[in-house]
């Protein structure tokens, strides 16, 4: 009677698990780590596969053994004193032996798959990128290819990607879920990963192309939780082109509107944080680079979709998308009643900013 | 006698407000930590609801991104600081010297400069919230953020300050605890004799001692580079920022060791005890007691694993934080064997256990997931994490002190607690635990990193979120409970007598709660599980009334007398403190009471001249 309520609470506990287990994977979920789209992503949910099911086998054996042996031998009255059980030996080194067994055998491919992760392999053809990271957003630049951009990137599919990573103020934490686990970014020195990605599309049950999404992993002050970037991958002849725009001046303002909000761009203080390629007056490096900002998907970091309701939104007070920012406490426009934008003032900007494809 | 000492009239008086102020009797000692800790324990608590407020929704606005910062880092410290390590100096104070059959600790008036330094100390790092912010940057505190260019104002002053007089308190009483477990045990205690608990209190004591010094040479550095520009962690002037992680890991690996080592001495005690059989390999549970210290000193890196130390390092840090899992592991089983062919009682400190052993595998194996340095760089900084330390801190270490609270509070009250309340309370914790922490595996897995103070609804998250949210009132019902429980039982409590539990260990041989003195006369130990062996040898006369020891009054023996130094030297240590902060001629007055405090303390004889 015992052993089958025992069976019983066995198997619920087991089917609990594995019914969590597959509940939660969410293969769909755009960071979940149970979708791989490369080899560094998959070497890794590998090595997680593997410990799941240890670790699962090991939590029924040995908590099974604690529940039986709690109601098997559960005081009754009545019942003899039990004997004094010192200890045994034979048990004992039993018990110590098989787990280091286990542990052996698992030590073996972490050791494996932390060399592979490290780098990418040598002889193969790779892409450099640089990030450099920013409270709170993200600077790509390409040196091999002569062109930088902001918190969204191409690379090209099917290509190992190198990553070299600096901080130019606290720590963060370069994390595309599902291309590679992460690797901090730190003030004062370089720290370096790759990845490739194997498909185009992070989605493909949707119509539309998804991008892989990206998230500072190491907390880096009040906007951490908004500090996020998109992976673009694209096939080849697609990413020859984005570099060949990339690398191009940004576009002249056309409409009036466009130039009313150039002007603004120039006299209401952007430029003393962000550059426009081409524009003389616009090379400033403390914030993001605006020279193709109409073609990004995103804006803020990875945070909304781009487009005019949200970048007014943002422009009005970027507070209101991103608590804590450094525009929003710096920006003249936001500090000096005197220069704070009106309505058209916004307007003409938004209209000038998503301009620039 | 010094003059110095005639200022203050020596205190006599050992009951009143002032009996406890001044009194360096290990026992009041110990309920005074306990019930210190235990309202931090709750703060912390409140903190945590607040942060499981805030995350209940997407884009919820309980508390501002800024106060959400400052309360993961105080819930962190609270808990670690404030609540478990405390929680468990109160029973090394309450339960050791009663153990081992000494009538006090080694160092009584050390033991009360602890205490005194712990409260001040922990008010001090708690009064940032009403002094214009606490520390926010995380209990990790890693440079730079920590900086004064990036955490201006004094939140992280309180970090530094607060900590470095914790530890202070923390150290002395190590000390104190090595010094009275080597030397005050009972004639026949020989280490191998001592009850596992005892042993895990030295363990822990000598970490404690070794590990604080290097988080204090890094507190020291930092505050010098916030107060005064120095250059330890500023990358602008050439520092290394790693250098913090490692000085912070290297103490902060063994601090976890400090946490659990007394969580699982306290249930190898209980789990005998409610079996009614002694314990099963119990040099092998010691070995691997010591072992788990010293390797704890070997694996800090494995919080390091995505800094960037390299594929050789990471694989290093790797191999020997699996190793932990093998005595650890064995400890596990061990606890298993004891049980095994006992009479199990399933009371409420049994329940407790069990309810540890059972949370504290499932700890215990997602600590070995994260041991696999290639595959952890996905889980590093995720709720994978939080999900494990909550399982080893709060399944591990709390419920082992809820155990130890159910099972020594009918020594310290002479009262017992309420076991249905117990068992109501046992179950929504437990319940509770699970519903609160295992989803935060499966969110961890699905990319949501820590230290968020929101996240948007596209990202699949909500429904776990929620689910955690839900199992915090659960929680928190059942800590309620508990509450209500002490305070009930101290009033209307059964009766406890001496030997409640029919335990095994010399506490259990005088009455509850002990006479000042504990013991009337010193014990003779022949045996592991003394008191258990003269039971069955028929020696401690009727079952549990401890005849023997502690019988009549004893008006003989002289215990040594309170003393107001302790606590003038803690004030003077705290107002030195704050004297760093805001200015400091006041820093100069709280050394300069600290050293009259020394000074008056080393001149003051043991015990009060029989004229008083």
């Amino acid at each position: 009677m015992i052993n089958n309520r025992l069976r019983t609470i066995v198997w619920a506990l087991a089917s609990l698990l594995l019914v969590s287990a597959f509940v939660a994977c969410t293969p769909e979920h755009p960071q979940s780590t149970f979708d791989s789209h490369g080899p560094v992503a998959e070497a890794q949910m590998g090595l997680f596969n593997l410990l799941t099911w240890i670790v699962s086998v090991v939590f029924v054996l040995v908590t099974g053994g604690l529940l039986y042996t709690v109601f098997k031998f559960r005081a009754r009255p009545g019942a003899p004193p039990p004997q004094d059980i010192h200890g045994n030996t034979k048990l004992e080194i039993a018990w110590t032996v098989i787990p280091v067994i286990l542990l052996a055998a698992v030590a073996v491919p972490t050791v494996q798959n932390q060399f592979y992760i490290a780098a990418p392999p040598e002889g193969e053809d790779k892409l450099v990128v640089n990030v450099v990271a920013h409270q709170w957003w993200w600077e790509f630049d390409y040196p091999d290819l002569g062109l930088s951009t902001a918190n969204e990137f191409h690379v090209p599919v099917g290509t190992n990607i190198e990553f070299n990573m600096t901080s130019e103020d606290v720590l963060h934490s370069f994390w595309v879920p599902k291309l590679a686990g992460k690797m901090d970014i730190i003030p004062g020195k370089n720290t370096t990963m790759w990845f490739k990605a194997d498909t185009t599309d992070a989605d493909p049950s949707t119509p539309e192309k998804d991008s892989f999404y990206g998230q500072c992993a190491e907390f880096c002050g009040v906007a951490h939780s908004w500090m996020r970037f998109r992976v673009h991958v694209d096939e080849q002849d697609e990413f020859d082109a984005w570099v060949e725009h990339e690398k191009s001046n940004a576009k002249d303002p056309e409409t009036d509107l466009e130039k009313e909000g150039y002007q603004l761009f120039l006299t209401k203080g952007c430029v003393a944080c962000h550059a426009i390629q081409g524009r003389p007056d616009a090379v400033a490096l403390r914030g993001p680079n605006l020279t193709h900002f109409g073609n990004r998907s995103t804006l803020a970091a990875g945070i909304k979709e781009n487009n005019n309701e949200n970048l007014k939104v943002w422009l009005k007070n970027p507070d209101d998308l991103k608590g804590g920012t450094i525009m929003a406490n710096e920006a003249a426009v936001y500090i000096n009643p005197d220069l704070a934008l009106s309505n058209s003032d916004l307007d003409a900007l938004v209209a000038y900013l998503r301009g620039l494809k | 006698m010094a003059s110095i000492s005639n200022v203050l009239r020596r205190p006599t008086s050992t009951t009143g407000v002032w009996g406890w102020i001044t009194t360096i009797d290990h026992k009041k000692i110990g309920i005074m930590y306990g019930v210190s800790s235990f309202t931090f324990f709750l703060i912390g608590g409140l903190e945590a609801f607040l942060i499981r407020l805030q995350l209940a929704r997407p884009e919820h606005a309980v508390v501002s991104p800024e106060i959400y910062s400052q309360l993961f880092t105080m819930h962190a410290l609270t808990m670690i600081f404030l609540g478990v390590m405390p929680l468990s100096a109160a029973f090394f104070n309450l339960v050791i010297p009663l153990m081992i059959g000494a009538r006090d600790v080694a160092f009584p008036r050390l033991n009360a400069l602890s205490l005194w330094i712990f409260i001040l100390g922990a008010l001090m790092f708690q009064s940032g919230w009403f002094l214009g912010g606490s520390p926010n940057s995380g209990w990790f505190a890693y440079a730079p953020l920590t900086s004064s260019t990036f955490s201006p104002g004094n939140g992280m002053d309180f970090y530094t300050l607060g900590l470095g007089v914790l530890g202070v308190s923390s150290v002395a009483a190590a000390l104190n605890f090595i010094v009275t477990i080597i030397n005050m045990r009972a004639p026949g205690m020989t280490l191998m004799r001592m009850p596992v608990f005892v042993w895990m209190t030295l363990v822990t004591s000598i970490l404690l001692v070794t590990a604080f010094p290097v988080i204090t040479v890094g507190l020291i550095e930092l505050f010098l580079d916030r107060r005064f520009g120095f250059n330890f962690f500023n990358p602008d002037a050439g520092a290394d920022v790693v250098l913090w992680q490692h000085l912070f890991w290297v103490f902060g690996h063994p601090e976890v060791y400090i946490l659990i080592l007394p969580a699982m001495g306290i249930v190898t005690e209980i789990l005998p005890t409610f079996s009614k059989k002694p314990l099963f390999g119990y040099p092998v549970i010691v070995f691997s007691g010591i072992a788990i210290g010293f390797m704890g000193w070997a694996v800090w890196s494995h919080h390091m694993f995505t800094v960037g130390l390299g594929p050789i390092a990471n694989s290093v840090f790797a191999l020997t934080t699996m190793t932990i899992a093998v005595p650890t592991g064995v400890k596990i089983f061990n606890w298993i064997g004891t049980m095994w062919g006992g009479n199990i009682e399933l009371k409420t400190p049994m329940l407790f256990s069990i309810g540890f052993i059972f949370l504290f595998i499932i700890g215990g194996l997602s600590g070995v997931m994260h041991s696999i340095a290639p595959s952890d760089a996905q889980q590093q900084d995720t709720y994978f994490i939080v999900a494990h330390i909550h399982y080893v801190l709060f399944g591990g270490s709390i419920f082992a002190i809820m155990s130890g609270i159910y099972y020594w509070f009918p020594k310290a009250s002479g009262r017992m607690l309420s076991e249905s309340i117990g068992k109501v309370s046992f179950w929504l914790m437990f319940i509770g635990m699970n519903v609160t922490f295992f989803p935060m595996h499966f969110l961890g897995m699905d990319g949501m990193p820590r230290r968020q103070y929101t996240y948007d609804s596209s990202y699949g998250w909500d429904f776990w979120n929620l689910v955690a949210t839900i199992g915090v009132f659960l929680l928190a019902a059942g800590v309620i409970a508990f509450v209500h429980n002490f305070f009930r039982s101290l009033r209307k409590g059964e009766i406890a007598g001496n030997d409640p539990w029919d335990a095994r260990t010399l506490e259990w041989s005088i009455p509850s709660p002990p006479p000042e003195y504990n013991f009337a006369e010193i014990p003779i130990v022949n045996s592991r599980d003394a008191f258990w062996e003269q039971k069955q040898r028929g020696e401690a006369g009727e079952q549990g009334t401890g005849a023997g020891y502690g019988e009549e009054e004893h008006h003989d023996i002289h215990m040594p007398s309170p003393s107001y130094w302790p606590l003038v030297m803690a004030i003077g240590l705290t107002a030195a403190a704050y004297g760093m902060l805001y200015s400091y001629p006041l820093a100069a007055l709280g050394a300069f009471v600290t050293m009259v405090g020394i000074y008056a303390w080393s001149m003051e004889p043991v015990t009060a001249s029989e004229d008083h």
